[in-house]
């Protein structure tokens, strides 16, 4: 089979699906022209002081991986603080996946990028100073040059 | 679960007559038809006979049947007739169109390397080019052209009748791709007036591995693969006894039925383009009737193809797609592309194509599940969210 079976599992019952209505940060990220968009929505309280992210929502458009990473990245995310929720890659997505077959890598990067853009969105939208080259985009797309 | 295939483009599954006529080369009859002792004479008996059914299912000779490992040498070699016998006239203008096979387009890329010029024709929004667009680009140094018979993706049936004419008033050769078409729709070589056609056996439940390419006694094909005596010298290596028997059974079989078979596909085909055309921003890709009787072939908007077809499997449905994700590369079909749909419209597609294993009752279920699987992707695409929203335009109405 093309993909691990929890891949299948978080493609075919994906966690965190819809938006959220009054959402602290917003992240989009990709293009419909390359065929993946992803979009993330925050909801961030304060828990014991700490920002965190209490509830998170996502929609996208993609392949199978594309929907299945952007699921386990809301999953991976969900009641964490921030700072945490910052230190999410593409790499801990893949292997909490079993695995993406290597022209599908991309997914799990589309959706590490686009948690960071909606906690950017968060950090913008509060005046909240953070380290830049930390939430710089990463992704690097020949097709369209995004 | 039932799987209900309906990816016949792909492949078909194998006749029982395609495979009782292969097994008995696959075990008491294995002799080597170059051999001069009796076995290897029964072998080579068979291979007479399969070359004079193949030949009779297209009305051709049988000397003008040469087998190959399937379709896309048999169009690998049908290009290099066509150039090496035009640059001994100092001719190296090749004449194709946008939405022929990779085996046409990639052979033509490397010809283009070797120093010949390639002409790819422009098709129209349903994927169609005209006899008159190629007499246009016909010149006094066009060596060949190279239309296919019925596009692999969306089934437009080309006018290659037609096409042949014009081509032999200007005295060029003509080659046409007929892998989708063979054994489905009406093929006879002297009434199309081609010089050379391909087609593959797994195509109309025959065996994978292998093909033939029909070349007119008026010419002598150029040799791909050298070695042995082979098929006149012109293609070695010891033939696929049993692969080439089930080719001509499984064709003489399906040109048998080919009325009985369009009618019933058909039926469902349209069917399905009823059915499926009730989704919302939907819309078919290729012409609503001239096309293959068993291809079906949609565009979705606001959702990815891949995703279409994991769900469908699930349920049991097996379809393909022309997006970017399925074909391995960034871009999405060059078909679709080449009829005018833009790039987030063609990563949204869906093709379904029959055979006369199927039935109405799953034409039924394909519709009903199609439904579902479009409405729930829409309902976590952002894409359609937006459009929705009328942040964007709809590219589809």
């Amino acid at each position: 089979m093309l993909y691990s079976e929890k891949v299948m599992d978080h493609f075919t019952n994906p966690r965190n699906v819809g938006t959220l209505d009054n959402a602290d940060g917003i992240g989009e990220v990709g293009n419909a022209k390359c065929g993946d968009i992803m979009k993330i929505f925050l909801k961030i309280d304060k828990e014991n002081g700490v920002d965190t992210i209490t509830d998170v929502k996502f929609s996208t458009f993609g392949c199978g991986s594309a929907i299945a990473s952007s699921s386990m990245a809301t999953e991976m995310i969900k009641g964490k603080p921030l700072s945490q929720a910052l230190e999410l890659t593409n790499k801990a997505v893949v292997e909490a996946l079993d695995g993406l077959p290597a022209h599908k890598l991309h997914c799990s990067v589309l959706a590490e990028e686009a948690v960071k853009a909606a906690i950017k969105d968060y950090y913008d939208k509060n005046g909240i100073e953070y380290d830049h080259a930390k939430l710089e985009s990463k992704h690097d797309c020949e097709h369209c040059g995004e | 679960m039932e799987t209900i295939y309906v990816d016949n483009a792909a492949t078909t599954k194998m006749s029982k007559t395609a495979i009782n006529a292969m097994l008995p080369y696959l075990d008491e009859c294995y002799g080597n038809p170059s051999s001069l002792h009796t076995v290897g004479q029964l072998a080579q008996e068979a291979l007479v006979r399969a070359r004079e059914e193949v030949a009779k299912a297209l009305g051709a000779e049988p000397r003008e049947i040469f087998f190959t490992s399937g379709g896309s040498e048999a169009d690998n070699q049908a290009l290099l007739t066509g150039a090496e016998r035009g640059a001994l006239k100092g001719k190296k203008h090749i004449i194709s169109q946008k939405t022929e096979h990779h085996a046409i387009l990639h052979s033509l890329r490397r010809l283009e390397k070797q120093g010949y010029e390639i002409e790819l024709l422009d098709v129209d929004e349903f994927g169609n080019v005209t006899a008159e667009q190629v007499k246009n680009a016909i010149r006094d140094d066009t060596a060949l052209v190279t239309i296919m018979a019925a596009n692999n993706e969306i089934g437009t049936l080309m006018p290659i009748k037609e096409i042949a004419d014009v081509c032999h008033e200007k005295g060029v050769l003509f080659h046409t791709d007929a892998v989708q078409a063979a054994g489905h729709i009406p093929l006879n070589v002297h009434e199309i007036g081609c010089d050379m056609l391909s087609l593959s056996a797994h195509k109309f439940h025959g065996p994978k591995g292998v093909g033939a390419l029909y070349v007119s006694k008026k010419l002598f094909p150029s040799t791909l693969i050298e070695g042995g005596a082979q098929e006149r010298g012109r293609r070695a290596g010891t033939e696929n006894i049993a692969g080439i028997s089930s080719m001509a059974a499984a064709l003489t079989e399906s040109v048998a039925n080919i009325s009985e078979n369009t009618r019933k596909l058909t039926a469902m085909r349209d069917r399905l383009i009823e059915g499926l055309s009730e989704i919302p921003h939907s819309v078919l890709n290729g012409d609503r009737n001239n096309r293959l009787p068993g291809n079906v072939n949609m565009c979705f908007e606001g959702i990815e193809g891949e995703s279409i077809l994991l769900l469908l499997d699930a349920k049991g449905i097996c379809a393909s797609s022309g997006s970017a994700c399925t074909s391995g590369s960034l871009d999405p079909s060059h078909v679709l592309l080449a009829i005018g749909r833009p790039h987030e419209v063609a990563h949204g597609s869906l093709r379904l194509t029959l055979s006369e294993e199927n039935t109405p009752e799953q034409m039924e279920f394909i519709i009903k599940s199609v439904k579902e699987v479009v409405e729930y992707l829409r309902g976590m695409s952002p894409v359609w969210q937006d459009l929705q929203e009328g942040k964007k335009k709809y590219v589809i109405q």
